[in-house]
C-alpha cells in the first residue's frame, strides 16, 4: 500500500498543479499537490497519483557509496 | 530503471551478507521487526532472509493496511453500497477482503459451500451489481463525483500516513469545487501508534529493533521516532524498501545492538529528512483529527491511532452522512492473521496457509494484500526448506 516509484518529471501545468512523469518510459499523470519548487527533470516518489517528495540525487549517491564501503571490508 | 536498478545489485548484495556476517555476534540472537509489509515483500521476494547468519531473524510487523483493517469495516463499507446505493471507490488491495458477516450477494449460495465463501467481499458485492469502483487516485474519484451529480460518491479511505495527503488533498478539493455528493469513509490510521502498541502489549512479542517504514517517513519525517527510540531503548533505521536498502539497514541495526545503542538512524535519506513533509503535514492536520481509539485487526483498540475529518469538513464525511453502525465481525475459523500481525506467528505457523487459503482465494487479510506476510510468503518463501509440506500446492 505504501509502495511509490520514482519518475521523472517531464511535464508541469502549474495551474492545475498536475505534471507528467515518466516511470521507466512509462508515462503517468502526477499530482504536485503536496511538493513545492518540483521542475522538469525532477526525481519524485509517486504515490497514488501524487509526487509525495523530491528524491535527493546526493544523498543516493551517499548511500550507494556506503554499500560500496561494505564491499571493500567484505573483500 | 534508475534509483531502482542501482539498489538492487547482486555483486553489492553478496558484499553486504559477508560483512554481516562478520559483524554479528554469533553468541546472540538479533530479532529485527519490519513494521511495512513493502519491507516483508522485499525480504521475500529477493530471498533477503537467506543472505543473513542464521541468528538473525526477521519478525513480520502489522504495515498493512489491508490487513489490519477489521473486517466489520468492510461490512460497513458493504452495506454503503447494498442499502444507500452509493458509488463505491476504493484502492484495488481492499476489493478482495472477506468482510465479517454474509450479506445480499452470498445469501442464495448452498450452505456446503466453505466458510469464507458466505463472506462477502466487495469484489463480491460488484458482481452482484453494486457498483463499486477500483481507482488509482483520490482525483479518479473528484472526478466521478462530478461526473455522476445525482449519485453520492464515497470513497473508502484507508491506509497510513503515506495514503492519507492526498485523501486531505481531495476533500479540500471538493470543498473548493463545491462538489457535495463526494465523501469520505476514513479508516486512515498512524504508524508510531501502532509501533508502540506492539511494546505495550500485555504479552508483547520479543524484538530488539526496527527496520522503520519508508514511505511513511518520507511524510512524517524521522523525528517522531526519536521519543519511541529513547522511550523503548530500541534502535530504528529508517529503510528503504529495496533489497540492499534492507540488508544495509540491518547492518546499522545488528552494529547498534552490538555497541548498546538505540537511536535513530536514516538509510533511506535520499527520501526522508529529519523533518519530513511539512507540507503534507500541515494538510493533514487541516483536515484530520485523532479518534480517541481504533480497531486494529491483531492488535486490538490503540487509543490516537487513527485519524478521522474534523468538524470544520464534517459534510464530507461518510460516516456523519449515511448511518454507519458498528459492526462487530469474526474471522474466519482457524486464521491465524491476527497473531502474524503482533509478529506472535509466522504465516507457516498457520494450518490455512496453502491448503485452503491461497492468494486465488484468501481466507484472511494477510493473504489478500500483495504486501501481506502470508501472501509474500506463499509467493516467493514458501519453497524454502522449513516450510511445512501442507504447504504445497493443491
Amino acid at each position: 500500500m505504501c509502495l511509490a516509484l520514482p519518475a521523472q518529471i517531464t511535464d508541469i501545468d502549474f495551474a492545475t498543479q498536475m505534471a507528467i512523469a515518466s516511470v521507466d518510459g512509462v508515462k503517468v499523470e502526477v499530482s504536485l499537490a503536496l511538493v513545492d519548487d518540483v521542475k522538469v527533470g525532477d526525481y519524485v516518489l509517486v504515490h497514488v497519483g501524487y509526487a509525495l517528495n523530491k528524491i535527493d540525487e546526493e544523498e543516493a549517491l551517499k548511500t550507494l557509496a556506503l554499500f560500496a564501503e561494505a564491499g571493500l571490508a567484505a573483500s | 530503471m534508475k534509483y531502482i536498478d542501482e539498489f538492487r545489485q547482486h555483486d553489492l548484495a553478496k558484499q553486504l551478507a559477508q560483512v554481516i556476517a562478520q559483524t554479528v555476534n554469533p553468541e546472540r540472537h538479533y530479532r529485527l521487526m519490519e513494521f511495512c509489509g513493502g519491507h516483508t515483500h522485499a525480504i521475500f521476494r529477493y530471498g533477503v532472509q537467506d543472505l543473513m547468519p542464521s541468528n538473525v531473524e526477521f519478525i513480520h510487523g502489522p504495515g498493512c493496511p489491508v490487513c489490519v483493517l477489521p473486517t466489520g469495516r468492510i461490512d460497513n463499507a458493504i452495506q454503503l453500497v447494498e442499502q444507500h446505493d452509493v458509488i463505491l471507490c476504493t484502492y484495488a488491495d481492499l476489493m478482495r477482503v472477506p468482510g465479517g458477516v454474509g450479506s445480499r450477494a452470498t445469501a442464495a449460495l448452498p450452505p456446503s459451500m466453505a466458510v469464507a465463501s458466505s463472506r462477502n467481499s466487495l469484489l463480491k458485492a460488484k458482481a452482484a451489481g453494486g457498483d463499486i469502483r477500483m481507482v488509482y487516485s483520490t482525483q479518479d474519484v473528484l472526478k466521478i463525483a462530478s461526473d455522476n451529480p445525482d449519485r453520492q460518491v464515497v470513497f473508502f479511505a484507508i491506509g497510513f500516513e503515506t495514503t492519507t495527503p492526498p485523501t486531505a488533498v481531495a476533500i479540500k478539493q471538493a470543498q473548493t469545487e463545491g462538489l457535495i455528493n463526494f465523501s469520505v469513509f476514513c479508516n486512515h490510521v498512524l504508524t508510531p501508534s501502532a509501533m508502540q502498541a506492539i511494546l505495550d502489549a500485555p504479552e508483547p512479542v520479543s524484538i530488539d529493533a526496527f527496520l522503520g517504514p519508508s514511505h511513511v517517513s518520507s511524510v512524517i519525517g524521522s523525528l517522531p521516532y526519536e521519543t519511541f527510540a529513547e522511550h523503548y531503548a530500541k534502535p530504528i533505521v529508517i529503510a528503504g524498501f529495496e533489497p540492499l536498502d534492507v540488508m544495509q539497514s540491518s547492518l546499522m541495526l545488528i552494529r547498534q545492538l552490538n555497541d548498546g545503542r538505540h537511536e535513530v538512524e536514516n538509510e533511506y535519506s535520499r527520501a526522508v529528512t529529519r523533518d519530513g513533509n511539512v507540507k503534507a503535514q500541515a494538510l493533514m492536520a487541516e483536515v484530520f483529527e485523532l479518534r480517541p481509539q481504533f480497531e486494529w485487526r491483531g492488535l486490538g483498540l490503540i487509543s490516537n491511532s487513527a485519524l478521522k475529518l474534523k468538524a470544520e469538513y464534517a459534510e464530507f464525511d461518510a460516516e456523519q452522512r449515511f448511518e454507519m453502525p458498528a459492526i462487530e465481525a469474526s474471522d474466519v475459523k482457524g486464521c491465524e492473521c491476527p497473531a502474524i500481525l503482533r509478529g506472535a506467528k509466522k504465516p507457516q505457523d498457520c494450518k490455512l496457509l496453502g491448503t485452503i487459503c491461497t492468494p486465488e482465494n484468501p481466507m484472511g487479510s494477510c493473504m489478500v494484500s500483495s504486501e501481506g506476510a502470508c501472501a509474500a510468503y506463499w509467493s516467493y518463501g514458501r519453497l524454502r526448506g522449513d516450510v511445512a509440506t501442507s504447504a504445497e500446492s493443491p
